[in-house]
């Protein structure tokens, strides 16, 4: 019998509690580079919806998890990502990055970012999927890193047609996915909770 | 179009979430299951990056926060590919390393580790690789360190690493291992991993040939990423 030649992905470990050295290191306290990556998401000029989102990480006793950092990737307000697999790529509104480092306060575990709401994105056959940012996690105490997906509350009719919401079979535990929205000054600010165990877990996704 | 979807990753092989004696994990592990679904544009797109992005000295960790002179330490020079599990490299992608300094020190304002600080080591790097998937850094060896796990445990000496990829969904963070450490079999971080084998690509191995005479020697540490399917046939994926 012949042999296959695929190699095995490299194992994962985990970031421990120093990731923003690496990754964020004024955060760790102290400055080395010229310019850290990650900290502007949209650009100055990129059309669509500026917001915020905010909120927690928490362990499963729901104690705030403040050593953790998060990346997020998503694509502009016309559903295009910056990425040259992206049929639309040569579209994408100019500036803009997609993608961020999101690090929260050492003191209480809040964190938070500023970007602009997403459009949709098309999903499995053409079916569109409601505008969502992926979001991947990492920490001390996180083997692999955890991935999921915000989704918008306002976007309720998207949202029920959603292909990747509608895989979850528990129906409440759809909710994990969704981010509230309030107003603060004009600002629309939208809470998205994290829990990674226990009551309310959030769903994760193995893609 | 379609893309060609990358390959599943290999939940055996990677390390599980509930990892009870790495204690930390116990409460940060999800207890249910991950949902597992074919990626789409939002995770076979991930963020790109030229050399605009970083700076010509951000892979030389002994001259990147150098204040006063040389970093303390062995010197070493850790290079490598980042390939994909069809073995071809993974160009132009950012490749990110932190570690500890030589006496095991890092420098970040929660280690309260005893050993001191380093005035001439920041401790973190990036590059970007090549057409061909390389990479190189040069830095000194860290130092082993003791952690808060049972009462008296040490991390192996190891370097983070993060890479990229090409899409979100090839996202890894690992440790590089060295060579010869009597406290890699020791260390319930490295113990997370199930398969010795997945183990050992963790250990970079000494490479006399990429040493530099009279000044420093060469870790080679290859890094392999998930791989795509060739695209003989078009899927037909759910709901299609």
């Amino acid at each position: 019998m012949q042999r296959l030649d695929h190699m095995k992905e490299s194992a994962s470990q985990t970031a421990g509690p120093y990731v923003h050295i690496g990754l964020a290191p004024s955060r760790a306290g102290f400055d080395v580079y010229a310019q850290e990556l990650g900290l502007d998401i949209t650009g100055p000029e990129a059309p669509g919806e500026r917001i915020r989102v905010e909120g927690m990480v928490f362990d499963g006793t729901g104690t705030s998890i403040r050593d953790v950092l998060i990346e997020t990737w998503q694509a502009d307000a016309a559903g295009i990502h910056p990425h040259p697999e992206d049929p639309r790529a040569a579209q994408v509104a100019p500036g803009f990055r997609g993608w961020g480092r999101v690090v929260p306060d050492f003191a209480t575990g809040l964190w938070s970012f500023d970007t602009i709401k997403p459009g949709v994105v098309a999903g499995w056959g053409g079916r569109p999927q409601a505008p969502h940012i992926s979001f991947w996690l990492v920490a001390r105490g996180i083997n692999i890193g955890l991935q999921t997906r915000l989704y918008f509350a306002d976007e309720a009719e998207a949202n029920a047609a959603d292909p990747v919401l509608n895989l979850v079979e528990q129906v409440h535990r759809r909710a994990t996915l969704i981010a509230a929205r309030e107003e603060r000054e004009g600002l629309p600010v939208y809470r998205f909770d994290i829990r990674l165990q226990g009551d309310g877990e959030t769903v994760f996704l193995d893609v | 179009m379609t893309l060609p979807e990358y390959f599943q990753r290999d939940r055996t092989w990677q390390p599980p979430a509930f990892t009870p004696d790495y204690k930390t994990s116990v409460l940060r592990s999800p207890r249910l299951p991950l949902l597992s679904l074919h990626g789409t544009l939002s995770e076979m797109t991930g963020p790109t990056f030229g050399h605009g992005d970083i700076g010509p000295f951000d892979n030389d960790l002994l001259r990147n926060f150098a204040q006063t002179g040389e970093p303390i330490g062995e010197r070493i020079i850790v290079h490598g590919r980042v390939l994909d599990e069809n073995g071809r490299g993974v160009p132009h992608t950012l490749v990110e390393v932190w570690q500890a300094n030589a006496g095991g020190r890092y420098r970040h304002k929660t280690d309260m580790y005893l050993a001191p600080l380093d005035p001439n080591f920041g401790g973190c790097g990036r590059t970007v690789t090549d057409a061909e998937g390389a990479f190189a850094f040069r830095t000194i060896k860290p130092g082993a360190y003791p952690w808060r796990n049972w009462i008296n445990s040490w991390r192996p000496a190891h370097i983070h690493v993060s890479v990229m990829g090409s899409g979100f969904c090839q996202r890894l963070i690992t440790q590089m291992y060295f060579e010869g450490d009597p406290l890699i079999p020791r260390c319930p971080i490295v113990a997370t991993i199930p398969d010795p084998r997945a183990v050992e690509q963790l250990t970079a191995v000494l490479d006399m040939n990429e040493g530099r005479a009279l000044d420093c020697l060469a870790y080679k540490f290859d890094i392999v990423l998930r791989g795509r399917r060739s695209t003989f046939f078009e899927n037909r994926p759910e709901g299609n």
